[in-house]
């Protein structure tokens, strides 16, 4: 059928402003939702990526809220309990404040324990225990500030100050660089008693605790016996499975999802607008020539078939412009937000679920051109001049 | 003597309707028009010429009696079948040329192949033959815009003579053409009635025009009267 691209082409030609017009709005409405489906993944994590055998123990209020670092011990001591790793805020910033980098003080040894998925060289790992004030950085943070192993960075914390000499900078020497196979690839992890001993504001408290269970059907039963140990105490605890916990997260942001997704439905209803009125003057305009197209034998079929190929090649073209831009914008945004969260750049999914956008939008811009241009009588046509 | 005919109308008769009125076009009309000839078809406007001219070419279908072509009853036939026909039967030139403004010469002479099986390269051979034919293999390029009436009329026949049609049926071809001009498309036309054989039904309302013809019959009132060529 590719002997009727060239009339399909200059079809397209026939009023360069109009095509080029319809096609900018095609291609804003596919960029968006190319950038919609990046931020909708980026905001609601990827609780597949999860483990499956990890609990969370935080406050009972609020995430932000510090637990005593005695929990760490006590949960550790519970039924079903394989290992617990606590985690605390560091607040990174490095070099200017925008630079704001995921940055978390840890209990070293048990986190490689808790979290199997993070590799790296053994002697950087055996380095990184060995040297309270080293830390390990992820992959993509390393690459994208060119750090090596043995660099001293000046790491700023937003939310503490040091005891010796009230400023906020912990140089970390970086003992390892880790790839972590959850997309987690973009943090830095410093050890807990570094920051512990050396922080002005609190002593002795963690952020939350990570808990790997030997069996994750007892999750639920394990995540309640914890939270049973300090209930009635002055700080409650709150103990979820991880991925309910990146759920529970997502779902403040999901809102925005929802928000984001509505959006789209709307821009993609003005672009379908826009392509179906389109579609339909450029067929009122031409109905002469469809006349002369059945008269030369072109079925009423055929017609159709090429009004609905030019609608689809329109929508395939601003849609496949649109979805670049968005990969490319996603691309951007992931070095850009890096900090806040793991944006993983524009879903391999986005492409096929476009692909069906176009069809469908296409068509559906056509319909009613095509059904015109179908029932078209010659005789009525070719009177139209 | 029938048998010999190549359009062979029996009772043809078309009626429009017009909102509540029916307007009687074609009054059971009867005619033969053998191989070969040179037809012009003459009359006061609004007659009927180009409606007798479509039902022939099978581009509308009467409302009663029979159209037989070449031995085949087209009043009777699909309108995917008559299609079909018409791509293999029938060549038509309009009076207003009827070219797509958005492609070359070329690409309009080859629009009816697009139907066949030919490869691209048989097709863009054969556009360019008959390019020729008509003497526009250099304006092959151009677009309708960049041609002269002449020239786009010419570009028409081309398009009409492509695929080797048994019929041409031609309403008004030079009604939009200066003298000079339209004295071309003639002698193209007699041209190919008389080397190409092709049997030729010219709607027109210039006896000038007419005289160029075999035949002419007059339309009147949807009836036919006969008269011999000047
Ligand atoms: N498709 C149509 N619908 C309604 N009326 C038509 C149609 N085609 C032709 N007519 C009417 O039929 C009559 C004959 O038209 P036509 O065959 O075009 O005449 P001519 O070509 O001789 O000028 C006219 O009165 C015209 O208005
Ligand atoms: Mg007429």
């Amino acid at each position: 059928m590719f002997k009727y691209l060239p009339l399909l082409w200059a079809n397209l030609g026939r009023k360069r402003l109009r095509t080029s017009l319809t096609l900018a709005s095609i291609v804003v409405a596919f960029l968006l939702f190319g950038l919609m489906q990046t931020l909708r993944v980026a905001l609601t994590g990827s609780p597949e990526l999860a483990g499956l055998d990890r609990l969370i123990t935080m406050h009972k209020t609020s995430f932000i809220q510090s637990l005593p670092l005695a929990y760490l011990n006590r949960v550790k001591g519970v039924d079903g309990v394989l290992v617990a790793s606590s985690q605390d805020w560091f607040g990174g910033m490095y070099q200017e404040d925008r630079n704001q980098l995921a940055t978390f003080a840890i209990e070293a040894p048990t986190f490689f324990e808790v979290y199997s998925e993070y590799q790296l060289p053994p002697e950087q790992k055996q380095a990184f225990l060995q040297d309270r004030s080293s830390a390990i950085v992820g992959k993509l943070v390393a690459e994208r500030f060119q750090w090596k192993v043995g660099d001293t960075i000046p790491m700023r914390s937003n939310i503490w100050t040091r005891k010796d000499d009230g400023g906020n900078v912990w140089p970390l020497k970086i003992a390892g660089i880790y790839e972590a196979s959850n997309g987690d690839n973009q943090s830095i992890y410093m050890h807990y008693e570094y920051l512990n001993e050396s922080r002005a504001e609190i002593r002795d408290m963690i952020g939350w605790v990570v808990v790997k269970v030997s069996d994750p059907d007892r999750s639920a039963e394990i995540a309640r016996n914890i939270d049973a140990l300090f209930v009635n105490s002055s700080t409650e605890t709150k103990t979820s499975t991880e991925k309910a916990f990146i759920q529970g997260f997502a779902n403040q942001m999901g809102n925005i999802g929802k928000l984001l997704t509505m959006v789209a439905a709307a821009v993609f209803f003005t672009m379908l607008l826009v392509t179906a009125n389109t579609m339909g003057q450029s067929i009122r305009e031409r109905i002469n020539e469809i006349g002369v197209m059945k008269t030369l034998g072109f079925s009423g079929r055929g017609v159709t078939s090429l009004v609905l190929a030019e609608a689809i090649l329109v929508t395939a073209i601003g849609g496949l412009i649109g979805l670049g831009l968005a990969a490319l914008v996603s691309k951007g945004l992931s070095a850009a937000v890096a900090q806040f969260f793991p944006v993983l750049g524009m879903p391999a999914a986005t492409w096929g679920i476009g692909a069906v956008l176009i069809v469908v939008l296409g068509s559906l811009a056509a319909a009613l051109p095509c059904a015109q241009a179908g029932r078209l009588k010659i005789v009525d046509a070719l009177r139209k001049t | 003597m029938a048998d010999e005919a190549l359009v062979r109308l029996r009772g043809v008769a078309k009626d429009y309707k017009r909102g509540s009125e029916t307007v009687h076009v074609l009054h059971a009309l009867d005619l033969d028009i053998p191989k070969g000839d040179f037809l012009a078809l003459m009359g006061p406007s609004g007659s009927g010429k180009s409606t007798l001219l479509n039902l022939i070419g099978g581009i509308d279908r009467p409302t009663a009696g029979s159209i037989e072509i070449a031995g085949q009853r087209t009043d009777s036939m699909s309108d995917g079948d008559l299609g079909r026909w018409r791509a293999n039967h029938v060549g038509f030139v309009f009076q207003m040329y009827n070219l797509l403004p958005v492609l070359t010469a070329e690409r309009n002479v080859e629009l009816p192949l697009l139907l066949t099986k030919l490869s691209a390269a048989e097709r863009k051979k054969r556009a360019n033959a008959a390019l020729k034919l008509v003497g526009l293999s250099e304006r092959a390029h151009h677009k309708p815009r960049e041609l002269s009436g002449g020239q786009e009329q010419r570009v028409g026949i081309a398009r009409a003579i492509v695929s080797d049609p048994t019929l041409l049926l031609c309403d008004e071809p030079t009604g939009d053409l200066d003298r000079k001009s339209g004295d071309e498309i003639l002698d193209l036309l007699q041209a190919l009635n008389q080397q190409q054989g092709k049997t030729i039904i010219m709607v027109t309302h210039d006896p000038h025009a007419a005289a160029r013809a075999k035949h002419v019959l007059h339309l009147n009132k949807g009836q036919l009267g006969h008269e011999a060529a000047a």
